[in-house]
């Protein structure tokens, strides 16, 4: 595919890719301590990840890992130290250093975790709605916007829509609410969704509501959604390639089924021991591996699981492993699998 | 409208010869608002075995912490107690006198919190919170209480060597492991564990499960489970109840009932959450939202989301049955249920 057109608009394209977005080497650290205190926080390092067109990509990984900067770096909110983001195959960094245009914040979306903190409370749904279209100028006229309200709330699920946008978020529920973040995110036509966590502070019951809600925007909008979670049941869901981070790194990246089927670092091992087994039962286990992430404030050289490893050996204290090919959409970072085709950086 | 009252469940009966720990019945917790009380709590009744490990599921607002605080009369108001009883070891909880409640609490049934993690006082050490935990209680010297603080360090899987440490310093796992330390620190027979490890990463979950369930094992207190997640709460329940708007819908053995569950809010739990093996299918979770209990619905409260509603369904209030061996449920698919049904 050389040139890329989608329903509304034909946009400029210079790579001929039908990545959405690109993230390159990006890193990000924040300085610690005083005026003189050369110390910094390393909050990521090194990640690099494709976002193609129509599909959710998931980071999975514990809290500390990296997956919330990484949403923050694609929504403009958090400046990377190093590395380029190609956005439609612009460097958009580069092309809007200062502040992302309007264009970009446009088409790039975000949804956070909590529900009840991210809509104002003194406006009614419709109101929340509207804002977006008429900043962006999606629709114009007062008819035209109310259809598009009604129009949204449908899409996502809230019916009748013309109760619901009359409705004040205090009277939805959690799940209802949700709905109505995506709504707000929707409303001006995003290409990108970066969703942080959304379904983590939903009762049970509802939570598939909304996973089902995005893969329907997915098929149906084309719209490649950016899933952050920490629930990697929930990304072998609805993630088509899920990437796994671990303390600032992304350590391994496999189609989703494929890492929980065949996962080849140990970290992703790990996580996936820890999942809740009903069939397997907790009883008949041996004693988990201890520990937590490490202190990201200048971590030492090597690999950041090392101190954790079950497999560790001196190599892995003194280089980070480099990425290793192990299939078309499978790699893995991890001295077990070599020190990688390309050499670490 | 008789038939519309709900009639006063008879506690779950356990099979066993052993004789239940605490025994809760027809509880009922009301919230005072300005329109009116709430009932979040609505005749529940259960009992737990010693050594038992119950579980309490159910979504957020369907009173499962409310009954959690009720054991141990720690509601603050407008939350007010309305009705049942507590019995624990030939007493009534619901009606002890405050000096009694102080000697209850902690040596009797103790408990860890929901985010216990940020319950610890910050600016005490955890050697000096487990040893105000023991002298609260006991006549002990400084000295003596400080080696059990220690020792329970130990248990826990803490270094006793953290004994100074403050809550800060350690991370939020060790600070879980702490504030079981302190749950602990009296060997109560019961203690109630209310989201233990929501907070906590899947990891360092399984680490805090398993230490729980070895504790168990080596001290055999009871445990009563309280979560939403019940994949978590399969693995280290014996029985488990299932919670919804204020009522218990089903109460059966926990594999029972992650295998065979019978109430359509249960099957519905359970096709909520993604399988991490097996055959990707499309899960439909469960449509609508819970209740509003300022406007329960009536008959049943399921009935607005539930997909083999009956007309009786919105009528007549089902009640919690032995359908099959050790396994309760409240719903009129089984004429047990129904009241004047099938007996």
């Amino acid at each position: 595919m050389s040139t890329i057109t989608t329903a509304d608009q034909p946009i400029a394209i210079t790579a001929p890719t039908d990545n959405v977005m690109e993230v390159d080497h990006l890193s990000v650290r924040f300085p610690v301590g005083g005026l003189f205190d050369k110390r910094a926080v390393h909050a990521l390092t090194d990640v690099s990840f494709t976002l193609p067109r129509a599909k959710v990509v998931a980071l999975v990984g514990e809290s500390g890992s990296g997956k919330s900067t990484t949403a923050k770096v694609l929504a403009r909110l958090v400046k990377p130290t190093e590395g380029r983001i190609l956005y439609q195959g612009r460097d958009i960094l580069k092309e809007e250093p200062r502040k992302a245009s309007l264009t970009y914040r446009n088409e790039v979306q975000m949804v956070f975790q909590d529900p009840f903190g991210s809509l104002n409370p003194a406006h009614p749904i419709s109101y929340l709605l509207e804002r977006p279209l008429r900043i962006h100028g999606v629709v114009k006229g007062r008819q035209a916007i109310q259809e598009r309200v009604e129009y949204l709330l449908d899409t996502v699920g809230l019916r009748p829509a013309n109760e619901v946008k009359d409705k004040f978020p205090y009277e939805l529920s959690g799940g209802q609410r949700q709905r109505v973040a995506f709504a707000r995110a929707l409303a001006v036509e995003p290409k990108v969704m970066l969703a942080d966590e959304p379904v983590s502070m939903l009762d049970v019951s509802i939570r598939v509501g909304v996973l089902n809600l995005m893969e329907h925007l997915k098929e149906k909008q084309g719209i490649s959604f950016l899933y952050i979670t920490h629930d990697i049941a929930s990304a072998r869901y609805i993630g088509d390639q899920t990437n796994v981070m671990y303390a600032g790194r992304m350590v391994e990246s496999a189609e989703s089924r494929e890492l929980i089927a065949a996962p080849a670092h140990p970290y992703t091992k790990l996580l996936l021991s820890a999942v809740p087994n009903p069939r397997a039962g907790l009883r008949t286990q041996e004693a988990p591996t201890r520990g937590e992430i490490p202190s990201l404030v200048d971590p030492p050289a090597g690999c950041p699981f090392a101190a954790r490893c079950p497999h560790v050996m001196p190599v892995c204290r003194e280089t980070m492993p480099g990425i290793t090919h192990l299939a078309a959409d499978h790699w893995v970072r991890c001295h077990l699998h070599g020190a990688g085709d390309a050499a670490a950086d | 409208m008789a038939i519309l009252e709900r009639h006063t469940t008879p506690p779950a009966p356990t099979r066993d010869a052993a004789e239940p720990l605490v025994r809760v019945e027809d509880l009922k917790v009301d919230y005072l608002s300005g329109r009116g009380p709430v009932r979040a709590v609505d005749g529940v009744s259960f009992a737990l075995k010693p050594g038992e490990v119950l579980g309490l599921a159910g979504e957020s607002g369907s009173g499962k912490s409310t009954i959690a605080q009720a054991m141990l009369r720690i509601l603050q108001p407008p939350a007010v107690i309305t009705g049942g009883h507590v019995h624990f070891g030939g007493r009534d909880v619901l009606d002890m006198s405050d000096d009694e409640l102080a000697d209850f609490r902690w040596r009797d049934m103790s408990m860890v919190f929901q985010s216990a993690m940020n319950s610890l006082n910050p600016v005490m050490t955890i050697g000096d919170q487990i040893m105000d935990a023991i002298r609260a209680h006991e006549d002990v010297s400084a000295g003596e209480a400080r080696k059990r603080a220690q020792e329970l360090l130990e248990t826990v899987g803490i270094e006793a060597k953290r004994i100074d440490s403050y809550p800060h310093q350690l991370s939020g796992g060790m600070r879980q492991r702490a504030v079981i330390a302190i749950a602990l620190a009296l060997r109560p027979p019961l203690m109630i564990m209310d989201e233990p490890t929501t907070a906590l990463d899947v990891v360092v979950q399984k680490e805090i499960m398993y230490q729980i369930t070895e504790l168990r094992e080596q001290l055999g207190f009871s445990i009563l489970f309280i979560t939403h997640d019940l994949s978590l709460l399969v693995e280290i329940s014996d029985r488990i109840a299932i919670m919804y708007a204020g009522q218990i819908v089903e109460l059966a053995p926990a594999r029972e009932l992650f295998e065979h569950p019978l109430h359509p809010y249960t099957q519905g739990l359970m096709s909520s959450f993604p399988a991490l093996t097996g055959e990707r299918v499309k899960l439909t979770g469960i449509p609508g939202s819970p209740p509003d209990l300022r406007t329960p619905p009536t008959g049943c409260r399921f009935h607005p989301r539930c997909a083999h509603r009956m007309p009786h369904c919105s009528q007549i209030v089902p009640q919690l049955a032995e359908v099959q061996p050790d396994h309760f449920v409240a719903c009129h698919l089984y004429p047990q249920s129904t009241p004047g049904g099938a007996a």
